[in-house]
């Protein structure tokens, strides 16, 4: 079964915090200034993806 | 045993606005406050517009020249199809007035809170709060040391990505309806008429948001977007490069790039026992505007001197803190209720309806006048169109 994950782009990310005030699981933090997201509390529902302003996320087939 | 030194009456998290405020008033009321803030530099990055009403601001703090970037004679206010009105900065209310510097803004505003005694601590992290039967074991980790605290109580100005609530069983939880997603250039070279704040209106180029630019001193300006994620079709950022392209603007001149999600929709509840809740956090910001700076500070202040209070009576029940809700509703809850209906009214408004405001808006005569009676005034030139927005103003 194909499994998916949420990536973040650094390249893109601003540190802003918009996906992190969506997370239902806290599975996403601003470590200081850098965007971690936890695998194993993240299902993967995309509304971090729906807010994120820059376009710096995306779910990826692994 | 604790030995005394981590044993605060009351940890602040964040140094926003909003923490600043409730760390200098509740240090004047002679707490031993700390605050802490996980970013190296208060201040930076910034995630703001910047603009503030300037009575509102004179009311809270001494205002210094050195944190004001521009002063603003009024507003410019564009409709779907781009016809102008132009308001005065008492008409347009909150967020015109001054543009800040909020990087030497809110470095200052900490130091105040630091000048009346409170412990200030960057680069340090909230990660958890345990409660214990008689205080809060607050961890804290600071360039990866991790240690604790003690607190009688915590205030929670940790911004929009708060976690100090749902910590102390307040969800803060934003939904994709009650948040703006909000990216912003600084650019220079502007062709603007820069005595004046402007904003763009309209679903199709933002959609439940609007476009701004603040000046910030000679021809560089504030260019951003705000959208509400459930009714955008693509990321702010893409929005925000169409207009700039459609309006020509030159954008080979941005000089900084800012980020940010403001909450909407205002909450019922923003304290729990021993805790408080200020700022994004509280979801004070406005539903309209997206301003955040002024509550932040009130909500703050509030703050201070609520747990100034409870220290004083050793009574840190959720019963006793709700003071703190009544304290901040009775300030400006009202208006975010208020604004929070027109915000539902003006969100299933079309790009047509919204043109046939500003142009009704336009024959008005809107020397000083407030909302209301501009309310009133659209009502009695249509009826038919503004009837609908009568309960809230009338
Ligand atoms: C693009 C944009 C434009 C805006 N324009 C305007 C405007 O023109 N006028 C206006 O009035 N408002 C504006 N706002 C809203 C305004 O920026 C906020 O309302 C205001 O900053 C809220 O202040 P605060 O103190 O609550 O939070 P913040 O200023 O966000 O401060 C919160 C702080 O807490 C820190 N923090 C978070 N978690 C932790 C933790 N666990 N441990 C330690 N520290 C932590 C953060 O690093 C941050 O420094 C805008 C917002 C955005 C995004
Ligand atoms: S996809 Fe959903 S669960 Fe995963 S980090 Fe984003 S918001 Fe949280
Ligand atoms: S919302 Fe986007 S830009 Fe902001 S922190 Fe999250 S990934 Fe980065």
């Amino acid at each position: 079964m194909p499994s998916k994950e949420v990536v973040v782009d650094r390249f893109k990310c601003a540190y802003c915090g918009a996906c992190v005030s969506v997370c239902k699981n806290n599975a996403n933090e601003l470590v200081e200034t850098f965007l971690v997201i936890n695998r194993e509390l993240c299902n993967c529902c995309g509304l971090c993806v729906k807010v994120c302003p820059m376009n710096a996320l995306r779910i990826e087939e692994v | 045993m604790n030995d005394v030194d981590d044993v605060y009456d009351v940890v602040v998290v964040g140094a926003g606005p909003g923490g600043s405020m409730a760390a200098k008033t509740a240090a004047e009321l002679g707490l031993k406050v700390l605050m802490v803030e996980k970013r190296q530099e208060i201040g930076a990055p910034v995630r703001c517009a910047e603009g503030v009403s300037k009575e509102e601001l004179s009311s809270l703090v001494d205002v210094k020249k050195a944190w004001i970037a521009a002063e603003v004679a009024g507003a410019k206010i564009y409709s779907p199809s781009n016809e102008v009105i132009t308001l005065s900065a008492e008409q347009a209310g909150n967020e015109v007035g001054y543009i800040l510097e909020r990087k030497i803004f809110d470095r200052w505003l900490a130091k105040q809170a630091a000048k009346a005694g409170a412990e200030v601590m960057v680069k340090t992290t909230a990660i958890g709060i345990e409660k214990k039967k008689e205080s809060l074991k607050i961890k804290l980790r600071r360039m990866g040391e991790e240690f604790d605290v003690y607190a009688s109580i915590v205030i929670g100005a940790d911004g929009v990505e708060s976690r100090v609530g749902k910590w102390m069983g307040i969800d803060t939880t934003l939904r994709l309806n009650e948040i703006e997603s909000c990216v912003q250039y600084l650019i220079t070279n502007l062709k603007y008429d820069m005595d004046y704040c402007h904003f763009w209106l309209g679903h199709n180029r933002s959609p439940g948001g609007y476009i701004w630019m603040f000046p910030k001193g000679n021809s560089s300006g504030n260019f951003g977007i705000g959208v509400m994620p459930s009714m955008a079709k693509k990321p702010a950022k893409a929005y925000l490069d169409d207009f700039l392209e459609k309006e020509g603007v030159d954008t080979t001149h941005v000089v900084e790039v800012v980020a940010g999600g403001v909450p909407v929709s205002p909450m019922e509840k923003a304290s729990a026992e021993r805790c408080l809740l200020v700022g994004d956090a509280a979801r004070h910001a406005d539903p309209i505007t997206g301003g955040g700076i002024i509550n932040a500070m009130k909500g703050g202040k509030i703050a201070g001197e609520v747990a100034a209070e409870a220290v004083k009576r050793n009574d840190f029940s959720a019963k006793f803190l709700s003071v703190y809700d009544r304290r901040w509703k009775e300030d400006f809850g009202k208006t975010l209720e208020r604004n929070k209906a027109l915000q539902k009214k003006l969100l299933k408004m079309s790009d047509e309806t919204m043109d046939k405001l500003v142009r009704c808006l336009k024959d008005c005569d809107l020397k000083d006048m407030s909302v209301g009676s501009i309310v009133k005034a659209l009502i009695k030139k249509n009826p038919k169109l503004f009837w609908d927005l009568k309960d809230l103003f009338l």
